[in-house]
């Protein structure tokens, strides 16, 4: 009772040194002089009510733990059921699943025309997320590469197609093709020396390479217009048909007056969340037979042991390398993509806090998971758009979220499933003990027992 | 001597005292790489607490009608060292001793997880715009002719000296002479063993977090005193930069991560003076990529051996 008291009490005292220095007081410059302030009430209270809540439940924290286990133990009970019987449900799944996908598609193909031009355009913005998630996802949940630099190879699919146009007068699917070979080529070139190195430099090192990249984009201002970007990217058109209300180039025809119907700017949004809707489909398609061949797997496997992959003759650079460079390349598409959409791109579009964005993605969807990546970009771009006052506290939210996804279920939101049929396993007699928490492992022995 | 000896002078002379401020910073990666093979990665957002706590006890002090320089300097370093050991506790607390031992990926993504919330915290609490402090101690040593380009050793400059050979030697000493550092020291070695002879591993850990989070916070306070402008964003590149001189000097190396922090500030400021300064922080990456490429163990550093 009494070290309890004492440990919460400590506890209180952690995170009132914690917050009240930085909560409690602000800075404020009063001309040259630099003044403190004591915060508002409101933070005040805050901290207060933080500090209550650290110490009762430090206070209480066995009792919650075990309350907790205990709804979780009721919780998990499900009924056995015979191999056969899960052969055949999982086979009837998989053709019900098909047939709900086709459904699913013609949905939001026919779902831009009648809703509000506002919402079809936050579509948009939400399908080239899902793209830079699902090409993240292959570097990072496939095979295991921690890429904290994933929007350089976003801001060179962006920038080859800007300035492709701009010297070369080049069409958007033209640029698509450029932008995402362009970027792959990047990725192969900077995986090709960095893939050697462990995990945490990899990260370092790849964030370092999206910083050079924007630096170079600011600074090289003859070629790419610094810091003012570049402005009037044309947008996709459809066979040569443009979606403005009088043709550009000579000899076009805009789409209006070729189909004879009258000129609405919604025509254009509508295309445009359909060329990102294909894109998108193009990706989830590719990545999917990309899963079930040899590489896939050889990705997988390498992100679980890569000694074990290497004395099976797996090429380790060469998987990893194909990982990166075919991520990079979707980075590419979506980058070539959303320098149509906006039809202006400045290096402000491309700072670390994008690669942060796209990271929390793949990990709130499940690394590896792709349908889980596409919910979790949905919710990533949908949840600020529609708290408005919770736009200030995302990336505050986006860094909670992360490490908390991390110790309460790292295999995120909808982790990935191989088709496979679980036996039923014995229940297990033995608490597997951790030289962490050899006490509380005690205590449960003794509670089962 | 000629007016472009003077600037070489100069320039070296910026080049050093940056240098050893991500020295500073750079050990509080190698501690902890030391110990437990991660990086931490939300290490220069305690950099960059240490700065923000520093001012604030600055301003306090000078509000309450302290005016002495010594009297402030101390406060500032005794807050800003108790707030971001607190900090530095913390993260390993929350970050990572709940992920030991599991993929090495997790805790790396929940630390970049901590140091974005870090950043934002700062950002919502004390707000996005720059604070500038006037300099606290001002004026110089000049050296060179009085009509051209003279080279000067402000006594700012002079006091980051002093304070990081300090603190340097003090770290040394704690790790090779005292009974803690000894710990630290078979903690590197080899864990499970060190556990086995009675030693709370658990507590060692933490302990490092907690040293590298003082060196930051001392960091902190210097570079922000230095520079005399602070906002939110500071410590993120701070943090990339003193990570590429452990590497550049080795990792897990405390020698190699201070020769790696001068090297990459002498680059620095050589690149600024000669060259062009947007480009200073390409020139600390592309010696980052080089090193790694041809050197992976950096300078001082021992090779890995990879086992099964």
């Amino acid at each position: 009772m009494k070290t309890r008291f004492f440990n919460a009490i400590a506890a209180t005292f952690v995170l009132l040194l914690l917050t009240s220095m930085l909560l409690g007081l602000t800075l404020e410059s009063n001309g040259t002089e630099l003044v403190i302030q004591v915060a508002e009430g409101t933070r005040l209270s805050w901290i207060i009510s933080g500090a209550v809540i650290v110490f009762l439940f430090q206070f209480f924290r066995n009792e919650i733990s075990q309350g907790w286990q205990n709804t979780r133990s009721s919780m998990g009970n499900a009924v056995p059921t015979s191999i056969s019987e899960k052969v055949k449900t999982t086979s009837q799944l998989s053709g019900l699943k098909t047939t709900a996908l086709c459904f699913l598609v013609a949905g939001l193909m026919i779902w831009p025309f009648f809703a509000s031009r506002g919402s079809v355009d936050l579509a948009t913005l939400t399908l080239i997320y899902i793209m830079l998630g699902l090409g993240l996802n292959i570097v990072v949940g496939l095979a295991g590469l921690l890429d904290l630099g994933y929007v350089g190879f976003y801001a060179v699919g962006a920038y080859s197609y800007a300035l492709l146009n701009m010297y070369f007068g080049i069409d958007f699917w033209t640029g698509l093709l450029a932008g995402g070979l362009l970027a792959a080529f990047f990725g192969f070139i900077l995986g090709f020396p960095v893939l050697r190195l462990r995990g945490d430099y990899l990260a370092i090192v790849t964030l370092g390479f999206g910083e050079i990249i924007r630096i170079l984009l600011n600074n090289l201002t003859d070629l790419t217009g610094g810091p003012n970007g570049i402005s009037q990217i044309p947008k996709p058109d459809l066979f040569g048909l443009e979606f403005s209300r009088r043709a550009k180039e000579e000899g076009n025809v805009p789409f209006h007056e070729f189909f004879g119907i009258d000129y609405s700017s919604g025509y254009k949004v509508i295309f445009l969340y359909l060329v990102a809707l294909l894109l998108v489909i193009a990706t989830v398609f590719v990545i999917n037979r990309l899963l079930r061949m040899p590489i896939g797997r050889a990705w997988e496997a390498l992100r679980e042991d890569d000694i074990a992959c290497q004395s099976l003759g797996l090429n380790k650079t060469a998987v990893k390398l194909s990982a990166f460079t075919i991520g990079a390349a979707f980075a590419g598409f979506a980058g070539t993509f959303f320098a149509a959409r906006q039809g202006f791109i400045s290096p402000e579009s491309f700072t670390f806090i994008e690669s942060a964005i796209i990271l929390a993605i793949v990990v709130l969807g499940g690394m590896g998971s792709q349908i889980g990546t596409v919910l979790a970009a949905i919710i990533m771009t949908l949840l600020p758009e529609f708290a408005r006052e919770f736009n200030e506290y995302r990336m505050l939210m986006f860094g909670l979220m992360m490490v908390f996804m991390m110790g309460w279920r790292p295999q995120g939101l909808l982790p990935m499933k191989r088709p496979h049929i679980e036996v039923e396993r014995k229940p297990q007699g033995v608490v597997s003990m951790q030289s962490d928490n050899l006490t509380t492992s005690g205590n449960q022995l003794v509670r089962e027992v | 001597m000629p007016e472009s000896a003077y600037y070489f002078i100069q320039q070296l002379l910026n080049g050093l005292t940056v240098g050893s401020t991500y020295a500073l910073i750079a050990i509080g990666y190698s501690l902890v790489y030391g110990i437990i093979g991660m990086i931490n990665f939300a290490h220069g957002e305690i950099y960059m607490i240490g700065s923000y706590v520093a001012f604030i006890v600055m301003a306090g002090l000078a509000m309450i009608g302290i005016d002495s320089v010594t009297l402030m300097l101390l406060g500032a370093f005794l807050v800003s060292i108790i707030i971001t050991s607190t900090y530095g506790w913390s993260i390993e607390r929350i970050a990572y001793r709940p992920l030991r031992g599991g993929n090495r990926l997790i805790p790396l993504i929940s630390a970049i997880g901590m140091s974005i919330f870090l950043q934002n915290y700062v950002r919502l609490a004390q707000g996005s715009k720059d604070i500038a402090m006037p300099s606290l101690i001002t004026g110089g040593w000049t050296i060179g002719p009085a009509d051209g380009f003279s080279a000067t050793l402000s006594y700012m400059q002079v006091l980051i000296f002093v304070v990081t050979f300090i603190s340097m030697t003090a770290l040394t000493l704690f790790i090779s002479r005292s009974r803690m550092g000894r710990a630290c020291r078979a903690c590197a070695e080899d864990q499970g063993m060190t556990n086995l002879l009675g030693i709370n591993t658990n507590g060692i850990i933490a302990l490092t977090f907690v040293l590298g989070a003082a060196l930051a916070a001392v960091a902190g306070v210097l570079l922000g005193m230095y520079y005399g402008v602070i906002n939110p964003y500071i410590g993120f590149m701070a943090g990339l930069k003193a990570f590429t001189a452990a590497v550049l000097g080795g990792i897990g190396s405390i020698p190699g991560a201070v020769l790696g922090g001068l090297i990459l500030g002498i680059t620095e400021a050589f690149t600024a003076g000669y060259f062009s300064t947007e480009y200073k922080d390409v020139v600390a990456f592309s010696l980052l990529v080089l090193i790694l490429l041809f050197k992976p163990t950096g300078l001082l550093g021992k090779p890995e051996v990879e086992k099964v």
